[in-house]
């Protein structure tokens, strides 16, 4: 077993070569601006559509502000705005010093990709307002975009892939296993979901080739490995190599980074058919999908493991040190929905659950908990990094923001849980003379209270991201809190940044 | 490893990028290929059964406000055989139902109700005045309203090219359908017009002057699709390939 393998740039570690080494940083610093401009924009988004919910007279009568063309403006500013720039800057950031190699392309090319995807990113959302779609969850733009975007993410393949070809380590570190497969499984699901003929190639409107059932296979094929590739594999990239940076320890297990890297990318594009359960989609696909699921449990796990067990030996940082908190509990989080979403697989488990808010409260377990919190961690741990900052500006801010979200997120999944339930089972209600004892609206009605909780839990959330923006701000400006500091050993958070 | 077996290491793979590449290409492409193929293979995918049409132009052009207007996020249209889906919608649907839509639109929420039988469940008054004002109907709704809807003019100059692009994709809309595809968008909106030839090109289309505008409106098709919902399938003759176990 290589010291390549264990720990990111431990190579470097010894020989401190990385201080006379300027890595492309440029673009990898935009990249977590614009990271936390969309995270801010996308929560905004998402507090607005829930009150929405809660509050229908907030659509505001206009057809730009309905619930149905702002959703998808929230889904895409979070996954693919807010995480696509957060995927981006770490990739670019980590593959250059595990990779001992300057960007392949040069900073050039990364600042193109820059720019050319967060306008991608622009007119994907105005495009929703102004009511073009595909009429595809989380595949909503058109088809002159989605080539757009194409030929954006094959210059970022190639930007990454080739910074890893021309490596001068010997070892590709696992890191960047997940990056490639993250790379490389979203181009293909991107192309494949959007195989569209367009109406006139001066307008925006477009009819796929698939329809009904295949056209929904497709779609979840897509859209469950939109989860599986882009908000898990590349985020267990940013996992494998943040968390060993940040608590200096290596990862636990190299043998379970293996086991759980082939099988995790196996098992991920089976699961696409849970979303589908019970409907016309012939039951063996919908079999498939349930199996494949729930054996989808052990390698989410394994990756959990091998992340907190990074831990072993430096536990107590989590008392000193806010930023691995929440890269820590980010991974706890990843635990809990992959535990959750196997159980959702189930077909009688399903039944209840599907087309309530239970899904969307796991999704935000997902989402929030998992994609967010380790977000947040490497963010906190790249600014000082970047802006060439000794240390943050206030470890007990993102002490704040860590505590604020946290309940955020409770508030938010726990009334997901009971909204979600207690719709399901309402629907499924019958009064005893074998009616049915629930109109739909009363059920509607019964969610009020649980929307008026979950939109107060995005507002915590958002208030939190607003934390880390001042923090961040002051950081960047070369600010230092007065505060008192954290009991054992004071943080500085460049050390050991390679 | 530091006792280095013999034949096959996982170090060979992470000294090697293609190869890492390759392997990886192999390891996800599995699953989506076993999975989508056979859905286009398999004959028995789909029902054989009588009834389901292309939407005519005006419901086509209703459909496509469906998509813009994104109801996907709250309405599903997908009834599970169930015996609460089927008390509350109807009968479970069919994969023949959704065999013209473009993508389909079977949902993944139910913020609102199923709408894959919404058909003739309520009257074209009470569709328009629901969209118009969803509490003017029912006062505990949270949908939005879509006033702005009602008056304005529906653009239907490029239906024919929809139509086209439609055939493309695999939908068998005729010649003699695409040629008269302005005349039967008009006519489906004109209860005082000469319905006998898109009645016979659309079985079971719901005719009516949906919101009493005098052109048509982005309403009137959007209602027109609403009403054909569910409606195609007859399904006092339909038998089930296998009994429901259920």
């Amino acid at each position: 077993m290589t010291s390549a393998t264990l720990t990111p740039g431990a190579a470097l570690g010894s020989q401190r070569v990385s201080e006379n080494v300027r890595y492309y940083e440029d673009a990898v610093r935009l990249f977590v601006i614009a990271s936390v401009f969309w995270g801010v924009v996308g929560f905004l988004a998402g507090v607005f559509i829930a009150l929405q919910l809660a509050f229908p007279a907030l659509n505001l009568g206009l057809e730009w502000t309905s619930f149905g063309r702002l959703r998808p403006v929230h889904t895409s500013a979070v996954i693919f705005a807010f995480g696509g720039n957060v995927l981006f800057a770490t990739s670019l950031y980590s593959v250059q010093r595990t990779s001992r190699q300057f960007l392949f392309g040069g900073e050039g090319l990364a600042k193109f990709v820059f720019w050319n995807y967060n306008i991608f990113i622009v007119l994907a959302a105005l495009s929703y307002v102004l009511g073009y779609t595909q009429g595809k969850e989380y595949a909503e733009p058109e088809w002159i975009l989605d080539l757009y975007l194409t030929v954006i993410w094959v210059l970022y393949a190639i930007q990454f892939v080739g910074t890893v070809m021309t490596r001068k380590e010997s070892h590709i570190y696992v890191a960047n296993w997940f990056f490639m497969a993250f790379i490389l499984t979203v181009a293909i699901l991107h192309i494949g979901n959007n195989v569209n003929v367009p109406v006139s190639l001066t307008g925006m409107k477009s009819y796929p080739f698939v329809s009904g059932v295949q056209s929904a296979m497709v779609q979840w094929w897509y859209g469950h490995n939109a989860v599986g590739f882009f908000l898990t594999a590349g985020f267990l990239g940013i996992m494998y190599y943040f968390v060993p940076k940040r608590a200096e320890r290596p990862v636990y297990s190299y043998r379970l980074s293996i086991v759980h890297f082939w099988t995790l990318i196996f098992l991920y594009i089976w699961a696409g058919p849970h979303h589908l359960h019970y409907t016309a989609l012939p039951d063996w696909a919908q079999t498939l999908g349930m199996t494949f699921s729930v054996m989808l449990w052990m390698p989410s796990w394994g990756g959990m493991i091998n992340g907190i067990m990074t831990l072993s030996g430096a536990w107590d940082k989590l008392r000193t040190d806010p930023v691995l908190r929440f890269l820590v509990t980010s991974v706890a989080f990843y635990g809990m929905s992959t535990f959750e979403g196997p159980l959702m697989s189930v077909k009688p488990v399903n039944a209840l659950s599907h087309y309530t808010d239970w899904t969307i409260g796991h999704v935000h377990s997902g989402a929030l908990g998992w994609v967010a919190f380790i977000s947040f961690g490497a963010i906190y741990y790249l600014v000082p990094v970047l802006w060439k900052r000794s240390q943050l500006y206030s470890l007990r801010l993102v002490s704040y923001h860590f505590w604020t979200a946290t309940i955020g997120i409770v508030l938010y999944i726990t009334a997901m849980w009971v909204s979600g339930i207690m719709q399901g089972l309402m629907w499924r209600a019958y009064d005893n003379l074998g009616f049915l004892q629930y109109s739909f609206v009363e059920t509607v009605a019964a969610m009020h209270p649980f929307y008026v909780i979950r939109a107060l839990g995005g507002v915590l959330f958002l208030a939190g991201a607003l934390i880390m923006v001042y923090n961040l701000w002051r950081t960047a400006k070369g600010d230092v809190r007065i505060e008192k500091p954290y009991a054992s050993a004071p943080h500085k958070a460049a050390v050991g940044a390679a | 490893m530091a006792e280095q077996k013999k034949g096959f290491s996982h170090d060979t793979i992470e000294r090697n990028t293609l190869l890492l590449i390759v392997l990886i290409l192999i390891t996800v492409s599995i699953g989506g290929l076993v999975q989508i193929v056979p859905l286009f293979t398999i004959e028995s995918t789909i029902e054989k059964v009588d009834g389901v049409r292309p939407y005519s132009p005006l419901e086509l052009a209703g459909q496509n406000i469906y998509y813009r207007e994104g109801c996907y996020n709250c309405h599903s249209q997908q009834i599970r055989p169930f015996r609460d889906e089927v008390e509350r919608y109807g009968h479970y649907s069919l994969a023949a139902e959704s065999m013209y839509d473009h993508p389909f639109q079977w949902g993944s929420k139910r913020t609102g109700p199923d709408l894959a039988r919404v058909g003739g469940k309520y009257s074209n008054d009470w569709q328009v005045a629901h969209l118009v004002e969803p509490r003017a109907v029912v006062p505990e709704s949270i949908m939005p309203g879509y006033a702005w809807m009602k008056d304005r003019p529906l653009k239907y100059s490029d239906i024919q090219d929809h139509m086209k692009t439609l055939r493309i994709v695999g939908v068998p809309y005729t010649d003699e359908q695409i040629a008269s595809a302005k005349a039967d968008l008009e006519a489906q909106k004109n209860p005082d017009a000469d319905t006998a030839g898109l009645m016979k090109r659309y079985p079971k289309a719901v005719v009516a002057n949906f919101t009493g505008n005098k052109g048509v409106t982005e309403m009137d098709a959007l209602v027109a699709y609403l009403q054909v919902l569910g409606t195609m399938v007859d399904f006092t003759k339909y038998q089930s390939p296998k009994q429901l176990q259920q």
